[in-house]
């Protein structure tokens, strides 16, 4: 076994033992902030995917983890409402059925980043950042001036969904349902890295033109990564408005892009489990240092920088040595 | 609607244009000839603008006010591009976002932890306060009309700068061939950190001059510096001309169109929801500008390399 797997091994260990003793010890602002790590660790994987695998630098992923927000902040504010959300042509009651919830968010999120991926993937380098960046912020406008859910304020939902056979109300049990999902997650993206899809891909971003000579389409390939992705995002973003029971405009803000990609670079970029390990240290940063000093993002800063300039393979990179799979 | 109105508005967009322009000149310029994303752009219009605060508050002088702002952010600018950016210029674009968004978080916290959370106040002088009328019999605040003549003697400047000194040859013969200029004798990287530090005082002299009209406050520079990015995007990547009309166009659609709009739509539709639909869409519009202009040219209007 690699140092990586045990690594990997270890890290999902200890997402099973400490909310296990979380539990025995009643202590449950320790499970909330688990399923925050979680979640947050499932954004990130979807963002791995078109990053790690893709090398797509997109600087707007915040765009499917509030699309992902607003499907379950829409859809239960019209069931806890009673009001249809839409009567013509046909009738569309809300739901606060989870699975229903999660459908519409992945529908309308690969929907999204259809566009958005066929709109950006017609550039590339610095401009596909600035581009996917400004769409971004274009729908984090949209969201602020849609008055109709709340704008600026954005939605609360008073009690959290439901999932048949689950009490959702009770965190461990949320907890057990987000990681199941992240689970299921990284077992695919595992299977993709491998599929002939996922090297495809990899040869995309390193050398297009060949991918091409030997007669595949590397935009098509990408644009495939890139609403993969997206969904997986818009799904993490669905759970993140359940687990806060909140919704806002800033989950599409540019700084959530910009945490997302920190998540993922901080772990090991192009990593398996590089997510998992990037939102549990990111989670416990903000929770440790932010007890410290309402200024922890200086040193959130400090330690990015620090990522970037000398460690490029992020935590993975140094406790499982290189083998990177991002160059 | 009347005829001043739609002058007004349009004296609006073009004084936005024209301080957009100021920060997209100095993004596109530092892209051009290092080939570097700099997202911590926003947090140089940030610093001048809290320099400018803070010594007009002192001091009570404008002038002084701006000098300090063009100052600080130089300095800041030649700071950052030795200590951090320096180390960046070969790294891959990923590297670039992820480090200058350190900065952002180092910047913003940084100025909070200095300033506190509060915004801070920047008074437009005296000389320059109060409306001015126009030809016509228009009244127009004499201050914006003041920063669209200096947004537009900076432009000038620049050309000037870049096509007409010593400095500029060099400038413009380190977006062509880095290895070559270095060659020739140039200390290349003593000329990186000159237009760093000059991308970043203009940022800065952007940052007091719409201090006074909006508050000074910790992440005021990030929503500017995004419309920048649309600006340069538009305007293609490294090209001076194309950030100059990129700007004016983003800051006419942006201001025209939120204006415009719910009046066009109140034609077709009901006032209520016709102001709701109308602001909604008046705020995407550059983003949708941006797209058409994509879709037409994905390398920007007067973009070189794509």
């Amino acid at each position: 076994m690699s140092r990586e797997t045990l690594f990997n091994a270890a890290l999902l260990l200890g997402l099973i033992a400490v909310p296990a003793w979380a539990v025995m010890t009643d202590e449950p602002f320790t499970i909330t902030l688990a399923t925050r790590a979680v979640i947050l660790a499932l954004a990130a994987a979807g963002l791995n995917i078109a990053l790690g695998i893709g090398g797509l630098v997109s600087l707007g992923h915040a765009v499917f983890f509030g699309i992902g927000g607003y499907a379950m902040g829409i859809l239960a504010h019209h069931a806890q409402s009673y009001t249809p959300l839409m009567e013509w042509p046909f009738l569309i009651e809300g739901t606060k059925f989870m699975p229903l919830i999660w459908l519409l968010a992945i529908v309308v999120s690969a929907l999204v980043a259809l566009v958005i991926g066929i709109l950006s993937l017609r550039t590339t380098g610095a401009y596909f950042i600035m581009i996917t960046l400004a769409f971004g912020q274009m729908f984090y406008y949209f969201a602020i001036s849609w008055s109709t859910y709340g704008g600026e304020d954005g939605m609360s939902i008073y009690v959290r969904n439901d999932f048949p056979g689950l009490n959702t109300l009770a965190p461990i049990q949320f907890y057990g349902l987000c990681l199941a999902i992240l689970v299921v997650v990284l077992v695919f993206s595992a299977r993709l890295r491998r599929s002939p899809f996922g090297l495809a891909l990899n040869a995309a971003r390193q050398v297009p033109a060949r991918v091409e000579a030997v007669g595949m389409d590397p935009m098509r390939l990408k644009l495939v990564a890139f609403v993969i992705s997206g969904v997986i995002t818009g799904l993490a973003g669905a759970l993140f408005a359940d687990l806060n029971r909140f919704v806002s405009p800033t989950m599409f803000s540019w700084q959530f892009s910009g945490e997302i990609m920190i998540l993922v670079i901080l772990g090991g970029v192009g990593r398996l489990f590089g997510p998992v390990a990037g939102a549990v240290t990111f989670v416990a940063l903000e929770h440790f240092l932010g007890g410290i000093t309402e200024f922890w993002h200086i040193f959130l800063g400090l330690i990015l920088l620090a990522v970037v300039l000398f460690a490029r393979g992020g935590i993975t990179g140094l406790v499982a040595g290189k083998e990177a799979t991002h160059d | 609607m009347s005829t001043i109105l739609i002058i007004e508005q349009v004296l609006n967009g073009l004084q936005s244009g024209v301080m957009l322009f100021l920060m997209a000149a100095g993004l596109t310029l530092i892209f051009g000839v290092m080939g570097l994303i700099n997202l911590a752009h926003g947090s140089l219009y940030m610093v001048g603008a809290f320099a400018a605060a803070a010594v007009a508050g002192v001091t009570g002088s404008f002038v002084l006010a701006l000098i300090a702002a063009l100052a600080a952010a130089a300095l800041a600018g030649a700071v950052i591009e030795v200590a951090v950016i320096r180390r960046l210029y070969d790294s891959d674009h990923l590297d670039q976002v992820l480090a200058t968004f350190a900065l952002i978080l180092i910047f913003s916290e940084g100025t909070r932890w200095v300033f506190g959370s509060f915004p801070l106040f920047l008074d437009i002088p005296d000389a320059l306060s109060g409306p001015v009328t126009l030809p016509g019999g228009i009244q127009y605040p004499l201050y914006r009309l003041a920063l669209i003549g200096v947004g537009l003697l900076v432009a000038f400047g620049l050309w000037l700068l870049i096509e007409r000194t010593r400095i500029g040859i060099q400038i413009r013969a380190g977006e062509n061939d880095r290895e070559m200029i270095a060659a020739l004798g140039v200390d290349i990287s003593k000329l990186y950190t000159l237009v760093f530090a000059l991308g970043a005082a203009l940022a800065g002299l952007a940052g007091a001059l719409v201090g006074a009209i909006q508050s000074v406050q910790v992440g005021m520079g990030e929503p500017v510096l995004i419309l920048a990015f649309v600006v340069i995007v538009i305007g293609g990547i490294g090209s001076i001309k194309g950030a100059f009309i990129g700007a004016l166009l983003v800051g006419l659609t942006d201001t025209l169109v939120g204006i415009f709009l719910p009046e066009v739509l109140k034609l077709f539709m009901d006032a209520a929801p016709a102001t709701s639909a109308g602001s909604s869409i008046a705020s995407m519009s550059i983003y949708i500008l941006m797209s058409l202009v994509l879709i037409w040219r994905p390398s920007g209007l007067f973009g070189a390399r794509a």
